[in-house]
């Protein structure tokens, strides 16, 4: 189990980032995302994988409005 | 297809003009981005006069919406009605306005009394006209007065000469006047540029939801282009002073007319901004191409996209009728399309060669001039995903000078009470208004600009038509306070505020009403659950709205500043605010007016006219804490349909948050266990924000918050007494 934006989602071996936020159904596209509090940059996305346990935000920055 | 000309003999037009009045003036240039007077006409007595900009207007004041809103208190007395004689409508412009070095510089603020809210309304508006009028000579325009015939207020700012004419023969729908009074005055294609209008339309002869149109020339179309100062019936108070346009012609555009203190530092601040739009647009937000309403599938996704007068954030079935795709289509591409010199943003998208379907022009190939999100928003919120009634909707909106999003919430609120059963064919004039009714719903828009039928009513907004179905048609009023999405009296832009409480108070704490402008936090506290606490979201509804008001104080569009975002804005430590961008604007302040303010100062300099705006309301009898009401709507759901849409989230959040075990209990008892909590999260909000804001229980201003803000001033002092 990991928690994503304080709530708890399960976890699977192998899940990156991009994975989980094709999940999430996260398609917002301007997304900040940290893993333990470290920043991951996009490009790193598809290859880094989140480890069981991690805690993750995933910051949508506003837009629109 | 080629766009439709209508034909006019000018001259005979023209030669119906008797001149009511003419004024000249001294042309002096701008200093440091002020002109340091303002500009007053009544159109009642043809009087124009000019008034001095003191130091302490400035210090206060600022600019841009405060100016407009310390020139309205002072025309107006408390019990001064919309169409009374002495309401004004104040056009403003800040002094960041009209540098032609950073995006989106040229916004107009207009505030007037509204005939929705019967307080001061503020809209925002791009086009020429703010820099124009601003390089003509003048920090603001005063119009009050009622005038006894139609006219025409003409600008002349190179020569410093101000003319109202009588103007019996104009049209007034707005995209066939802009054209006439373009083509009237120009004397050749080249001299367009340098003309531009306001205007309303017929829609706003007879609706409360008038908006006004600020034209700019478009010279690759050779076309009137049209923006909206939208919001809270501004264009109806416009046509009830039988006003049928302005016109300013200003030939004198240069790269410096606000002869600012520092030059280099603007060019360099702007071309940092250019370069990190060009780079960064397309992966972002596709503003370029695609506009606002790249946030259509957006919204849908995230349960945020009203669709049946929000009863449910979206509809995945239709949504991909009407996705960023389909305007990616729809819109020409390859046009920078910004409405002010220098917006690289350039998100003004347009639809060309569009053949209208319905109303007097049917059968007239136009350009249509969006759709916007919200545009498009209201539209699904009658669930209507169609995107050629978008775009005749908006087309006839604009010319009509009718506001669309009061438009598509007003419908869409109509269209629930037809289902259920309040409203029938007898009384709508044999028009099914059932939701998805787009043919109908366009006849519902003619009817408005014709002042006739059932669409006349729909046209005097929400609070109006509440009263109107109990007393007439025997309404239940607790259902229809709990439906109709309006706050004071202003319809709510298009956003499902239901799982955000944050999102709650950014639209019905609103000074002004549910408008999006003053605060967008549905991000911060629905998915990222940044905001948990009351605490949490009152900062954020304190910071947040201040900030978004400097930009009114400026003239500034909100757009650049986080509709495109530096690459490195995520490693910033509060990416929310964007901090690069706010050290821009920081940078182009200090350089347009020689001053140092810091990025705090912005804060004190918005929440100086916050807090007036506040106390304006007050004064009026309102602006207290049953008028920051939330329909139940906005928060919760209503209807057991709705409840049973969305029946895992719900019953999951009577476990989780309130520890009740759903398990046999009718939908009617989940639903009253819900709204009891939601109801009573809203007034600890309240409590919460007003706390922050240095406000009473009651959203009263306190005397303390006023000294340490440095407004307590005695009219104010005298207002905010009586009151706590």
């Amino acid at each position: 189990m990991i928690t994503v934006n304080t709530e708890s989602f399960p976890w699977e071996e192998g899940l990156t980032i991009t994975r989980l936020i094709k999940r999430k159904r996260f398609t917002f596209r301007m997304l900040v995302v940290k893993i333990d509090g470290a920043v991951v940059k996009k490009p790193a996305w598809p290859e880094t994988k989140i480890p069981d346990g991690a805690d993750v935000q995933v910051i949508h920055l506003m837009s629109g409005g | 297809m080629i766009r439709t000309k209508v034909a006019y003999d000018l001259q005979a037009i023209k030669a119906k003009h008797e001149l009511l009045a003419e004024y000249k003036y001294d042309i002096k240039p701008i200093d440091r981005g002020y002109n340091n007077r303002t500009l007053h006409i009544d159109v009642g007595s043809r009087a124009i006069t000019e008034k001095p900009v003191s130091g302490e207007m400035k210090r206060l004041f600022t600019g841009g919406k405060g100016f407009g809103m310390r020139l309205l208190w002072d025309a107006t007395r408390p019990q001064t009605k919309w169409n009374d004689p002495e309401n004004e409508i104040v056009f403003a412009f800040g002094p960041i306005c009209g540098i032609t070095q950073y995006a989106g510089t040229g916004k107009t603020l207009v505030v007037t009394i509204s005939p929705a809210t019967d307080i001061p309304i503020d809209s925002n508006v791009g086009g020429y006209f703010g820099p124009y009028f601003k390089f003509a000579g003048f920090d603001a325009l005063e119009l009050q007065g009622i005038s006894d015939r139609e006219v025409i207020i003409y600008f002349d700012g190179d020569k410093g000469v101000i003319k109202i004419f009588s103007a019996p023969d104009e049209e007034i729908n707005s995209h066939l006047l802009a054209e006439q009074l373009i083509e009237m005055y120009a004397k050749d294609e080249q001299e367009k540029k340098s003309f531009c209008t306001v205007s309303a339309g017929e829609g706003s002869d007879h609706a409360y939801m008038g908006c006004l149109n600020f034209s700019f020339y478009d010279r690759r179309r050779q076309l009137a282009r049209l923006k909206q100062a939208g919001r809270g019936g501004i264009g109806s108070v416009f046509r009830k002073k039988k006003i049928k346009a302005m016109v300013i012609k200003y030939t004198g555009t240069t790269p410096n007319n606000n002869n600012v203190a520092d030059i280099e530092t603007i060019k360099a601040v702007g071309a940092k901004y250019h370069r990190e739009m060009y780079e960064n647009d397309d992966a972002q937000c596709d503003m370029r191409h695609t506009g606002t309403p790249h946030l259509m599938e957006i919204m849908c996704d995230y349960d945020l996209l009203p669709t049946k007068n929000f009863q449910f954030g979206g509809d995945a079935e239709q949504i991909g009728k009407v996705d960023s795709h389909i305007w990616r289509e729809m819109f020409t591409q390859g046009i920078p399309d910004g409405c002010w010199y220098g917006c690289s943003m350039a998100c003004a998208k347009v639809i060309d060669n569009y053949m209208l379907r319905t109303g007097p022009y049917k059968g007239h190939v136009v350009s249509v001039d969006g759709p916007e999100y919200e545009t498009a928003g209201a539209s699904t919120n009658m669930n209507i995903y169609d995107p050629h009634f978008m775009a005749e909707m908006n087309f006839y909106c604009d010319t009509y000078g009718v506001d669309t999003i009061s438009f598509g919430t007003t419908m869409a609120f109509v269209m629930e009470c037809y289902e259920a059963g309040i409203l029938n064919l007898e009384i709508t004039g044999g028009y099914d208004l059932s939701f998805g009714r787009g043919e109908e719903s366009m006849e519902m828009l003619h009817q408005i600009a014709r002042g006739e039928g059932f669409g006349n009513l729909v046209g005097k907004g929400i609070r109006w038509l509440k009263k109107y179905f109990v007393e007439h048609y025997g309404a239940d009023p607790q259902f229809l306070e709990d439906i109709g999405m309006e706050g004071k009296g202003l319809e709510c832009s298009q956003y499902v505020s239901k799982e955000s409480l944050a999102q709650q108070g950014g639209y019905f704490i609103a000074n002004k009403g549910p408008q999006h402008d003053e605060a967008w936090l549905i991000f911060m506290d629905m998915v990222n659950k940044q905001i948990p606490t009351f605490e949490d979201k009152a900062n954020a509804l304190y910071y947040f709205p201040l900030w978004r008001t400097w930009f009114g104080l400026q003239g500034l569009c909100k757009l650049p500043w986080n509709d495109v975002e530096p690459t490195n804005n995520a490693e910033t430590d509060e990416p929310a605010k964007v901090p690069e961008h706010v050290e821009n604007y920081r940078q182009l302040y200090n350089a347009v007016t020689g001053q140092n303010i810091s990025a705090d100062d912005i804060i004190s300099q918005s929440e100086r006219v916050f807090n007036f705006q506040r106390i304006f309301a007050i004064r009026r009898g309102y602006g207290t804490r049953e008028h920051d009401r939330c329909p139940y709507r906005g928060m919760g759901p209503v209807t057991e349909t709705e409840y049973l849409s969305r029946a895992e989230r719900y019953d999951k959040q009577l476990v989780e948050i309130l520890g009740v075990n759903p398990e046999g209990k009718s939908t009617a008892e989940k639903m009253k266990l819900l709204r009891d909590y939601r109801e009573g999260q809203y007034q600890k909000l309240l409590d919460a924000v007003y706390a922050r804001r240095g406000w009473s229980r009651n959203a009263v201003p306190t005397v303390e918050h006023l000294k340490s803000i440095g407004m307590d001033l005695p009219e104010l002092l005298e207002v905010v007494k009586a009151n706590l």
